[in-house]
């Protein structure tokens, strides 16, 4: 019997505008860039709407409606709920349309997607517990298990969700973790007791996200029927396949005209015609499947790059500053108790716009540059740069004005 | 076999006004490198060392070192000269033209290959007297030198005829290729870009002992260089402007002037005008070691274009390891990623990239160290091969 787990990222940060030297001390409006821009937020969010979120969340209605078996998983960060709800409420709507049929699970994060558990706990948590309220009053629900922004994890992480009383934590199937071990199972972390933890099958995953319309690859095309197969293959040495990928695969980083949304309208119906086949959601695996061993994370892994690292976000001269700086300031935002900076300051710490910094593979015009509303890793810097100096300068016109 | 070449270029290093006898002595070395024998010809006797090649001289009579810069503008030039002389730049080119015949039966080679309009004369001669290929190479056209100010109709029609005449046109960056699209009306298929490049062994373990700018440096002025002449072409005037707003928000900075031309007082009257003369070191025209000395001594290094065929100079600096501020309406913005870029005419966002790197020193860190790296890629020898590649579809030779 295999089981198998859909799970689907829902983001998209607040990207900066175009903040300049001269905003700086004038201009608190970090987020605004006008309609027509590249980083304008509204422009984004209402075009992801339109080509993935709404015709693959009907696609996943019909399959919910056609499939008694089938379920699905998301995770929404705190900052596309909150996109959702001003730019494009038809789209929510159609989200909480299909958690409304209770074979859809919502994963718990951090609200602004942030890598807040690498620099403070203590943001990590309030985060977490901001994400959990606005599921609670967008969708009525409590979510139980745990996903770290781009499956960022280590064994400490483990524990200490574990003592958040979490359920569960979902992580990459790195090679260079589990060695010879197979993803295929329910996994315990380093020092735990109950928690569990379920390793995205990247092979079989990334054949969807990365792979699907690469006519250089050599299994293209990629048909349902095929997949399925190969899914069915692991049965017998695995309890279950985690399928995790961005959402926006669908329609977005593989178009409409690739055939991503027949793809997806077949696969239950061809994973399903092989009986050992069922779908769970996370908590269901969680209860059902036992957890065959340890396993020991000692470093930082990510779902990231070849390396499965941090470094797309960490880790070059300029991410590593802007990160210090932001933290920096941490303590004096949060005490200022002004509502509209603590939120600006949180929204730096999505981790999308360190990302943009990165400089690893700038000049190859891979991915990066792909998602990269900035034309280079410097420009992201320097308005980033610029909007961390003014924040100061509002803390400091505070202190002034008390 | 190697291949031959007769080559005809205007003026080499030492003996140079700017990027066109550097890039000629560049690609010749690296084509050397790559067993292609060169025959290069020089209007006139200079004391010039480049033992990689055959070096001819026309020795066309009258011609004056630097007088016939290939920059110059006509009515700068000088006036009293003997009438069977040459009198002005463009009785030099005819004179040189005229040369080329005698110098074209002289020599063995399998193609000609002249470097801008200054040439072209000369080798069109050659091609007429020994029947073998013309290529031509596009370091910059009048619409670049003109720097939208207009152009000369004379100039114009011996570049059109050098490219109609040639075989194959090598352009030192797409965005000179649009230039000759758009304004000469070439067929694209006859165009191959061919980026300039450094030597990467050049800028290794670059030290100075001392530099005149430490002084500066010690009293924590940062130091930000314009270098390049001073015409319209280049865009000093911006470069000023950018100064005058940058001062503003990082008062502590130098803002140093390489290069002469004929704006200089223009731009030292504004400099006063504009409050900064204080801020504003002139150094005229700098080569060898103290040009190096201000590449290395500067924090930052900005090249504001109005039209920049290929941009050696910001080559120059990234290797350098001084980061720079390129102009989009450049050719070597089609080669660097790790450099900033800002329209010519956008002073302020000039101004606001200037102020980050000099306020953000992990911006600068960063900067410096993944452009040293990229500049590596932009080679000679890359400009060589591809040269190669050229000279063999023009003589029906296939790669083996």
């Amino acid at each position: 019997m295999s089981a198998i787990c859909l799970y689907f990222q829902v983001h998209q940060p607040y990207r900066i505008k175009k903040y300049r030297v001269f905003d700086i001390g004038n201009d608190h409006n970090y987020f605004d860039s006008p309609d027509g821009s590249r980083l304008s937020n509204k422009d984004v969010l209402q075009k992801v709407a339109r080509k993935s979120y709404l015709p693959t969340n009907q696609v996943i209605l019909e399959l919910l409606k056609k499939h008694p078996e089938f379920k699905v998983a998301y995770s929404l960060s705190g900052v596309v709920m909150e996109q959702l709800e001003e730019y494009a409420p038809d789209a929510l709507a159609s989200f909480q349309e299909l958690v409304a049929t209770g074979r859809v699970e919502l994963l718990s994060e951090t609200y602004y997607h942030s890598l807040s558990y690498i620099f403070s706990k203590d943001e990590f948590k309030a985060q977490v517990k901001l994400h959990s309220q606005m599921i609670k009053r967008l969708f009525k629900k409590i979510p139980k298990v745990f996903r770290n922004t781009e499956l960022i994890y280590k064994n400490e992480l483990g524990q200490d969700l574990e003592a958040m009383g979490y359920e569960g934590i979902l992580a990459e199937g790195a090679d260079h973790v589990l060695e010879w071990r197979s993803p295929n199972f329910i996994y315990k972390p380093v020092g735990t007791q109950n928690i569990g933890l379920m390793l995205k099958n990247y092979r079989l995953s990334d054949d969807i996200a990365f792979r699907f319309s690469n006519p250089g690859w050599t299994e293209f095309p990629l048909t349902a029927p095929k997949f399925a197969r190969w899914v069915s293959a692991f049965n017998g040495s695995g309890d279950i396949i985690n399928l995790f990928m961005d959402y926006e695969t669908f329609g977005e980083h593989q178009w409409e005209d690739t055939g991503i949304f027949e793809f997806l309208r077949h696969l239950p119906q061809e994973l399903l015609r092989h009986r050992d086949n069922y779908f769970v959601t996370p908590s269901q695996a969680l209860k059902k499947l036992p957890k065959v061993a340890e396993l020991n994370f000692p470093n930082f892994v990510s779902w990231a790059d070849v390396e499965r690292d941090i470094s797309a976000w960490l880790g070059n001269s300029m991410q590593d500053d802007a990160a210090a700086k932001l933290y920096a300031l941490e303590s004096a935002v949060l005490k200022s108790r002004d509502q509209k900076l603590i939120s600006d300051w949180r929204r730096l710490t999505t981790s999308d716009h360190f990302y943009y910094m990165c400089t690893k593979w700038f000049s190859d015009g891979d991915v990066h540059k792909y998602f990269n509303p900035y034309d280079s890793p410097y420009e992201a810097f320097i308005a980033y740069a610029n909007v961390l100096q003014d924040v100061k300068l509002r803390l400091e016109k505070l202190h002034k004005t008390k | 076999m190697p291949i031959k070449v007769l080559m005809f270029g205007w003026e080499l290093p030492p003996c140079n006004s700017g990027g066109l006898g550097t890039a000629c002595y560049g690609l010749s070395q690296a084509l050397a490198n790559q067993n292609v024998d060169i025959t290069f010809v020089l209007p006139q006797r200079v004391n010039v060392k480049a033992d990689f090649m055959r070096l001819v001289f026309a020795d066309i009579q009258g011609f004056n070192w630097p007088d016939f810069s290939p920059y110059a503008s006509f009515k700068y030039l000088p006036k009293n000269f003997p009438p069977e002389m040459a009198r002005d730049l463009f009785s030099a080119v005819n004179l040189y033209a005229k040369r080329a015949a005698d110098i074209a039966k002289k020599y063995n080679y399998d193609i000609i290959h002249s470097h801008d309009w200054l040439c072209f004369p000369a080798g069109i001669v050659a091609q007429q007297v020994s029947s073998k290929p013309l290529v031509t190479h596009v370091h910059a056209t009048e619409f670049d030198r003109g720097g939208g100010q207009g152009i000369n109709p004379m100039v114009y029609a011996v570049e059109k005829m050098g490219m109609d005449k040639s075989e194959a046109i090598m352009p030192v960056s797409n965005f000179t290729k649009n230039i000759i699209l758009k304004h000469y009306q070439i067929d694209s298929a006859k165009i191959n870009v061919v980026h300039n490049g450094i030597n990467p062994e050049e800028y290794v373990n670059q030290i100075d002992e001392s530099n005149p700018l430490d002084a500066l440096k010690k009293a924590g002025y940062k130091i930000v260089l314009f270098l390049g002449r001073l015409t319209m072409q280049k865009g000093p005037d911006y470069f000023l402007k950018a100064a005058a707003r940058s001062l503003e928000y990082y008062p502590k900075t130098v803002f140093l002037v390489v290069g002469s031309g004929d704006m200089e007082n223009q731009m030292i009257n504004l400099a006063v005008q504009l409050g900064i003369s204080d801020k504003v070191l002139f150094a005229g025209f700098l080569r060898g070691q103290m040009l190096n000395q201000a590449f290395r001594a500067a924090d930052l290094f900005v090249m504001p274009s109005v039209s920049e065929p290929f941009g050696m100079t910001a080559l120059e600096s990234v290797a350098t390891g001084t980061p720079a501020i390129i102009s989009k309406q450049s050719g070597v913005s089609e080669t660097l990623g790790h450099v900033l870029k800002a329209d010519f005419w956008d002073v302020d966002e000039m101004t606001n990239q200037i102020v980050s790197v000099l306020n953000y020193p992990s911006l600068h860190k960063s900067l410096k160290e993944n452009g040293k790296e990229e500049s590596k890629n932009v080679s000679w020898q890359a400009a060589a091969s591809k040269t190669i590649n050229v000279y063999k579809k023009v003589l029906g030779r296939k790669k083996k």
